[in-house]
């Protein structure tokens, strides 16, 4: 038995007839508090990695174990929590019933699921908004209503796709600092899918960059900067040092003309 | 750590003095329309079996008024029973017809033929099937009018989920059940409430047109028949008032359940954001 959250071996995903390959041979061991971030050009694969991990597309060929079981076994275990780009909140359900969405499927009673969506509404600082329904709150504020949502049941895997994608920079950074206090405060394991290089070296532990056509990993970048980290940590030498590094990976990828586009989308 | 926090914007508390100039026009319009229904047509030379005055008119439905209102009650019914029974069909065909694609696929074609195919048709068929007298006649013309829209909207409401929706119940291990009670059936409540809509003003149509071939000479069809064959043209469209009433406020009364329902939905936010 393995200690390793997550284990992928010769992951392969192919689409279609012809066989577009997503993924190729993806071997990837995500240890228990880690904090991962997948990052390549458009097409790369990485939100497909997302996926087949989280069991929402199975694999091709290859083999992906979750807490040494099956992924599809994971996932009805529910051991994911996923955030994607959009916070894909019930419309219907105001913030609280929102958080408490998957403690119903769970079945918890009300009782424990009161004090339980309590606790994430104060995580993610949402206080007097639990009443409010989506359309009354910002993009920053229903994406955090999304990520404790996501940690509500507790799930031993945090799945992240580009959850900050579609938000401004200031509440970008603003929401990277709360999501690791968050991490620090709950012990999860996060992986997460990111376009930004800044993004994926001020939050990670490790970086995996991928390239694409095939989807692959060509390098796997630990990140040695201080937790718990802070807005200064942006401004060391070190973070610096770690952005060009993760940069050259990319276009040792292969991938110059991309990493041109992943740099004009910075 | 610093959160800025947004108060949710809410403009709710109009003041009594704009609301009323939020309906002025309307009033207005529908002011000059009782003029001119009153006094300008006939000034033209509108003669009265085409269109009696407004005033005369509402005479008729006085002299007339309780026999005209058991009318509309009968025909209302009759409306209320078909919408009933074919909303809450088409709910449940729908609802069949997500959960098992393949017989969705198999079958849409034909429903939306069959949407196209003029149904009021078939009145003078479905009297002999049910009886001439008997309401049923009437109810199951205004329950297959209503059955199409509901179903084509239903359906399209409860399959237009965004895809993330349904995979972050998978990722809750939710069964299909849940994913329809939790997601696709409050998703699908904005096209329902549209259908339920049509189907409402449907059901009043396919009433009185059930009646004009035939049934109770009590019922308000029948009444608008006999007094245009009796040249009596003030009870014909007092009797048609009567059904105008009836229609909007059988709609008024679902866009009122649909203010309440979807309270949380964009189409009823107004546009004062």
């Amino acid at each position: 038995m393995s200690d390793f959250v997550v284990s992928a071996e010769r992951v392969t995903k192919t689409f279609g007839k012809g066989g577009v390959t997503a993924l190729q041979e993806i071997d990837l061991e995500v240890g228990r508090g880690e904090f991962i971030s997948l990052i390549g050009p458009s097409g790369c694969g990485k939100s497909t990695l997302l996926r087949v991990i989280g069991d929402l597309v199975p694999p091709t060929t290859g083999e992906i174990l979750v807490n040494g079981k099956s992924a599809h076994r994971a996932r009805l275990d529910r051991d994911y929590g996923i955030v994607f780009q959009a916070a894909v909140l019930y419309d219907w359900r105001t913030v609280a019933k929102n958080i408490s969405l998957p403690l119903e499927l769970g079945g918890w009673d009300r009782s424990r699921r009161t004090s339980r969506v309590r606790e994430m509404v104060k995580l993610v600082e949402l206080e007097g908004f639990e009443k409010n329904y989506p359309w009354q709150l910002s993009g920053g504020m229903q994406q955090r209503v999304s990520i404790a949502r996501a940690l509500s049941f507790s799930p031993a895997l945090l799945l992240m796709d580009e959850p900050f994608g579609a938000l401004d920079e200031m509440t970008r950074e603003r929401l990277n600092l709360e999501l690791l206090r968050i991490w620090a405060e709950t012990g999860s394991t996060v992986i997460f899918v990111t376009h930004s290089i800044s993004e994926a070296v001020f939050l990670s532990t490790r970086v995996v960059v991928m390239s694409a056509r095939p989807g692959r990993i060509t390098a796997v970048i630990p990140i040695d900067l201080e937790q718990p980290r802070t807005a200064e940590t942006r401004e060391e030498p070190r973070f610096f040092e770690l952005v060009t590094e993760v940069r050259e990976a990319l276009h040792a990828g292969g991938a110059d003309e991309v990493v041109a586009e992943l740099e004009a989308l910075e | 750590m610093t959160t800025i926090v947004h108060e949710p914007t809410r403009r709710r508390g109009r003041t009594l003095g704009q609301r009323a100039g939020k309906w002025l026009p309307a009033v207005a319009v529908f002011g000059f329309g009782l003029v001119a229904w009153q006094w300008i047509l006939p000034a033209l030379g509108i003669e009265r079996f085409l269109l009696p005055p407004f005033w005369d008119v509402l005479e008729a439905f006085w002299e007339s008024r309780d026999e005209l209102v058991r009318a509309g009650w009968i025909t209302f019914s009759e409306a209320l029973g078909g919408f009933a029974l074919g909303c809450s069909l088409a709910f449940l065909f729908a609802l069949a017809l997500a959960r098992w694609r393949p017989l969705g696929s198999a079958l849409m074609p034909y429903l939306i033929a069959a949407n196209a195919v003029p149904i009021v048709a078939f009145a003078p068929i479905t009297n002999a099937w049910f009886g001439i007298l008997s309401p049923w006649s009437k109810i199951v013309i205004a329950a297959v009018l209503c059955f199409f829209p509901v179903l084509v909207n239903t359906l399209r409401g409860l399959t237009s989920v965004r895809p993330e929706s349904i995979e972050l119940m998978r990722s809750y291990a939710a069964r299909q059940p849940s994913v329809f009670r939790r997601v696709r059936v409050p998703n699908s409540l904005p096209f329902v409430f549209s259908a339920l809509k049509i189907a409402s003003v449907l059901a009043m149509i396919g009433a009185v047109v059930g009646d004009y071939f035939g049934g109770s000479t009590e019922a308000l069809g029948v009444q608008i028949v006999q007094a245009v064959s009796l040249a009596q043209y003030e009870k014909a469209w007092a009797a048609i008032l009567v059904a105008s009433v009836l229609g909007i406020a059988f709609y008024a009364s679902v866009a009122l359940v649909e203010r309440f329902a979807l309270h949380w939905h964009t189409s009823t936010r107004g546009s004062a954001e």
